[in-house]
């Protein structure tokens, strides 16, 4: 049976920069991940990476930036550590090899990014978020007597002790089928986002908010979970992303009339507005029928020279041709917004600390919150590694201090009943896949860019339904080697749980706030509603829904105009 | 819609029985992906189908199949495209990769082939001296070189059809040597000539490849481990003088003095040459840079569009010096890099950074 200092569950950037933070302190380590480490969602990550590393630029100026694009619901204490600790970080990920761009020279050059007052934004190429966990993962290879690495083991459960700290979890060791206990003083989660919840979504297929859920059963609170980004410019057909970089090297959006339309909704940074700001200037021309036909708006970036389209943005050129038949060297390729990421997650403290000991959240999963209502592009890989690395220092700062639990026996066994009652289920029931794709499309009509309260009560409703006939979904694969199927139905009932917290608090903001734009109370109200929404089960079944407040520092709220 | 057959080579360890085929058909539009349809059979039809996936969008390297016989991402091929390749216009065959063992359907075990040989080459940096207070500094073009083999997604298209590997399992192969030059071509890597006498004295290492354009063509993401790895090679030898026992270094040198000479592999002469005869070094770029267009042209007895073979049916003596020439001729040495040089098919070569960068770089 393992027992390790600190075990990490996920293997994306904010895992893989824990685990080598905490073997560097001197921890025991291990890292698992359903899919091999450098399969994981980190790598989709196009345009870059924030810091005030230039001379010119501060990090209050990339702080104050972050707050305004929270709509001022971010916690300006973690804002404040994202920002000041980013340059050092850059540096440390330069120094390990990543290829980052150089300017003529030679040193690290940027790119514009939304919502930012100065460029600011790192990057290699657009294939930035590969380059940083590639090169992660270089390093994890290198300190491979320090870090046990268990790919391709997906998790199941988190285990609690008597005195209700998390003492470890269970996992399915995916190619053998064998469930195996592992013990840990301290377990990080670094499980990524829940985007699969929406169809479409620019997120991958095992982005599907396991250890949200897996935190939320064992009654760690969810924080922010009404917010939701949609990101500007995704592809009409089938969601994928066309990076923010895009915009950042000038490219331009237009309506069917031809008419640059930013300039009605942000005359001053226009197509590089925050990222809320654009999707809903996009959909409101949609909506009223200035879109071209299928509802989708022109992004062109034909003025950008190709000799640069080429170097900077090679990755949207070979989206464009190979998933949308268009050359965008040469012509506008149409998109519209799309869900993109969840600014919520698990609650934690500026060391990524949940309120339930020994259990830790960092990246995607967890909500600090540095992102409050809408996060900047370019500040995720950021939070990711600042926030990975400070749980991976301090649970094994934490480690050094405690005994290894003790994990009561039985778990396995009970744990192995309920995957084997998932595989023998009768085929009377729904298939999941079929549960899995009447939620998504649901999410992406009711608890999209514009909410409503009619709309987010049929969302509920829907909900309950589906959670009740998940019970009863069946699979096709009854064999125990690589059976994906029955991990897509436990999948399915993390998806649920995190649907139902986002629901739930959409529904408790009755305001419009970052991505929460709610067409009954279209204005922000910061006299009742400048804190955080919580969900959790205290102890029970139900999920109840609680506030947190808005930790400010030296930014009072002003209204929010680009 | 059209509809389309898919043909799936299925495996399962757990029942005893041998390897078999199944045929799924799925209705969906032409340009939807090869794993689009294989996930549509499998959410309506039979979710047992193995196969690993995640991104669908050519981004993480999970999806790598064999489509009618070629290695490639299962996300990246187009089912139009995959019917037209096949035999009847229509059966599309997906079977998993080559040389790595089956776990179960379409899913081969990597860790015991694939990222075995990336572990061989000392896949990490290895910087020398104490670390700069601020960022390394590295010319622009070096960052844009190494960025092609960054540009690798660990798919394993490329080993799974690499015919040296098959010949020889123990070749450290297309994507590990891959991942050699994204270090030994770092200027803030300290162990260039310690990594590359490694690689050349391996009996396995970058002498064992054969040209054969495989990796080239299976891979995805424009890598072109081939090309990198005659790169290693022309560092190896020209630069850092590594003389290896296995006699690779002299035999590149004769196979570009060779065809320099009769405009085409003229094998009496080639073993000869390997061991002496002159030859002049700024000649191998010729082979990293137009190897891709050139020889396979060559061995197939047609030209691809190089343009410096004007498109000519057949090489002759004169197009082969003009090639020499234009790349002997150059100030600094070109690479085949898609991040500096965009397409294949576009027609001049330019030198990194001598453009203005965009706006705001
Ligand atoms: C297309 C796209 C482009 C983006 N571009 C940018 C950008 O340019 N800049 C930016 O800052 N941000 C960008 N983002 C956002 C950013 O990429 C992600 O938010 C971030 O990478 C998430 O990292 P993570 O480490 O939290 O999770 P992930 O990288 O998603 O990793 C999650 C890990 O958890 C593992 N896991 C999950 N569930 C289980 C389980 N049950 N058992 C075991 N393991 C499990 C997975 O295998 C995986 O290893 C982009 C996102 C997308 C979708
Ligand atoms: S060119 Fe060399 S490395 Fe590439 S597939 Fe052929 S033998 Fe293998
Ligand atoms: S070099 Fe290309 S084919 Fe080979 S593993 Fe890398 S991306 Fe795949
Ligand atoms: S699914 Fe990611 S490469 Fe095909």
């Amino acid at each position: 049976m393992p027992a390790h200092d600190v075990l990490i569950i996920g293997a994306g950037l904010a895992g893989q920069r824990a685990a080598l933070a905490a073997a560097e302190e001197g921890a025991t380590v291990a890292i698992m991940s359903k899919v091999h480490p450098v399969r994981s969602h980190s790598n989709a990550a196009a345009g870059g990476i924030n810091a005030a590393l230039n001379p010119e630029d501060s990090w209050e100026s990339h702080a104050f930036d972050t707050v305004k694009g929270s709509d001022y619901l971010g916690d300006q204490d973690a804002i404040e550590i994202m920002c000041r600790e980013a340059p050092e970080e850059i540096l440390w990920l330069e120094h390990r090899g990543v290829t980052f761009h150089r300017n003529a020279q030679g040193r690290l050059g940027t790119r514009a990014f939304g919502g930012a007052s100065a460029a600011r934004t790192y990057y290699v190429a657009d294939i930035t978020g590969q380059a940083l966990l590639h090169v992660l993962y270089e390093q994890l290879m290198k300190f491979h007597e320090q870090i046990d690495r268990y790919e391709e083991w997906f998790t199941t459960r988190l285990l609690v002790g008597e005195d209700g700290s998390c003492i470890g979890a269970i996992a399915r060791d995916i190619r053998s089928g064998q469930m195996e206990v592992f013990t840990a003083k301290n377990v990080i989660l670094a499980t990524g986002g829940a985007g699969q919840a929406w169809q479409p979504t620019t997120n991958a297929l095992i982005c599907t908010g396991d250890g949200i859920a897996q935190a939320y059963d064992i009654g760690a609170p969810l924080m922010d979970m009404e917010m939701v980004q949609y990101h500007p410019t995704t592809l009409a057909e089938n969601g994928f992303l066309i990076t923010e970089g895009a915009r950042g090297e000038g490219a331009h959006l237009y309506n069917a009339l031809g008419e640059r339309f930013m300039e009605k909704y942000a005359p001053n940074k226009m197509e590089l507005a925050s990222r809320d700001v654009v999707s809903r200037a996009e959909q409101t021309e949609i909506n009223e029928g200035r879109g071209f036909p299928g509802g989708t708006i022109a992004l062109d970036i034909t003025m950008v020279p190709k000799k640069r389209i080429l170097e900077a943005l090679r990755e949207i050129v070979n989206i464009g041709r190979d998933f949308a038949g268009v050359d965008i060297t040469k012509e506008p390729i149409m998109i519209r917004p799309g869900q993109h990421y969840i600014m919520g997650g698990v609650k934690t403290d500026i060391d990524g600390q949940t309120p339930i000991t020994g259990l830790y959240a960092a990246g995607e999963c967890a909500c600090i919150s540095v992102h409050g209502g809408n996060r900047l592009g370019a500040n995720s890989l950021l939070d990711t590694l600042i926030f990975g690395r400070r749980s991976g220092e301090h649970a094994a700062k934490r480690a050094a201090g405690i005994a290894m639990p003790v994990v009561a026996s039985g778990q396995i066994s009970e744990e192995q009943s309920f995957i084997d009652n998932i595989i023998a289920r009768e085929r009377s029931g729904r298939r999941v896949s079929e549960i899995k794709n009447e939620l998504g499309e649901m999410m992406n009509k009711d608890v999209a860019v514009y909410r409503d309260a009619a709309g987010l009560a049929n969302a509920h409703e829907v909900i309950g339904r589906l959670k009740e006939e998940a019970k009863t979904s069946y699979i096709d694969d009854r064999g125990t080697v690589f059976n994906q199927d029955v991990l897509g139905a436990i999948e399915l009932d993390y998806m649920l749980t995190c649907a139902e917290a986002t629901v739930l608090s959409a529904i408790e903001r009755k305001e419009s706030r970052g991505a929460q734009f709610r067409t009954d109370f279209p204005a922000r109200d910061d006299a009742q509603w400048l804190k955080h929404i919580t969900v959790s089960r205290n102890g029970g079944q139900e999920p109840e829904v609680d506030y947190a407040p808005v930790t400010m520092t030296q930014w009072e709220p002003e209204e929010r105009t680009y | 819609m059209p509809e389309y057959t898919l043909k799936i080579r299925r495996y399962s360890p757990e029942t005893g029985d041998a390897a078999y085929w199944e045929e799924f058909k799925v209705d969906l539009e032409g340009h939807r992906s090869v794993l689009e349809g294989i996930l549509s059979a499998r959410a309506t039809t039979d979710g047992s189908i193995g196969i690993r996936c995640s991104c669908r969008a050519a981004i993480c390297g999970s999806c790598a199949v064999r489509i009618n016989g070629k290695a490639d991402l299962a996300c990246h091929h187009h089912l139009d495209h995959a019917a037209a390749e096949s035999p009847d216009g229509n059966t599309i065959t997906v079977e998993p990769m080559g040389n790595m063992p089956i776990i179960k359907d379409l899913i081969v075990d990597m860790d015991a082939v694939h990222w075995k040989k990336i572990q061989r080459v000392t896949p990490w940096l290895l910087p020398e001296g104490p670390e700069p207070e601020r960022e390394y500094i590295v010319p622009h073009e070096n960052m844009v070189d190494v960025t092609q083999t960054m540009a690798c997604i660990q798919c394993g298209a490329c080993v799974s059809d690499c015919l040296s590997m098959e010949v020889d399992p123990l070749f450290i192969g297309p994507a590990a040597l891959a991942k050699a030059y994204r270090f030994v071509g770092d200027p803030r890597d300290g162990q260039q000539y310690e990594r590359l006498k490694d690689l050349a004295e391996d009996p396995h290492g970058i002498y064992d490849c054969t040209h054969c354009f495989m990796c080239i063509e299976a891979c995805p993401k424009g890598v072109a481990p081939m090309s990198q790895i005659m790169r290693l090679r022309r560092v190896a030898g020209s630069d850092q003088k590594i003389n290896d026992r296995n006699n690779g270094y002299r035999h590149e040198k004769a196979f570009v003095k060779n065809i320099e000479k009769y405009g085409t592999l003229h094998e009496a002469n080639l073993l000869p040459d390997s061991y002496g005869g002159k030859f002049h070094p700024r000649a191998i770029p010729v082979l990293a840079g137009s190897l891709p267009a050139i020889v396979p042209a060559l061995l197939r007895g047609k030209v691809t569009p190089a343009k410096a073979l004007h498109h000519h049916k057949l090489p002759d003596q004169k197009q082969i010096r003009a090639i020499y020439d234009t790349v002997e001729g150059r100030d600094s040495r070109n690479e085949l890099n898609l991040y500096i040089e965009g397409y294949e098919d576009e027609p001049v070569l330019k030198a990194a950074g001598e453009e203005e960068r965009g706006p705001h770089s």
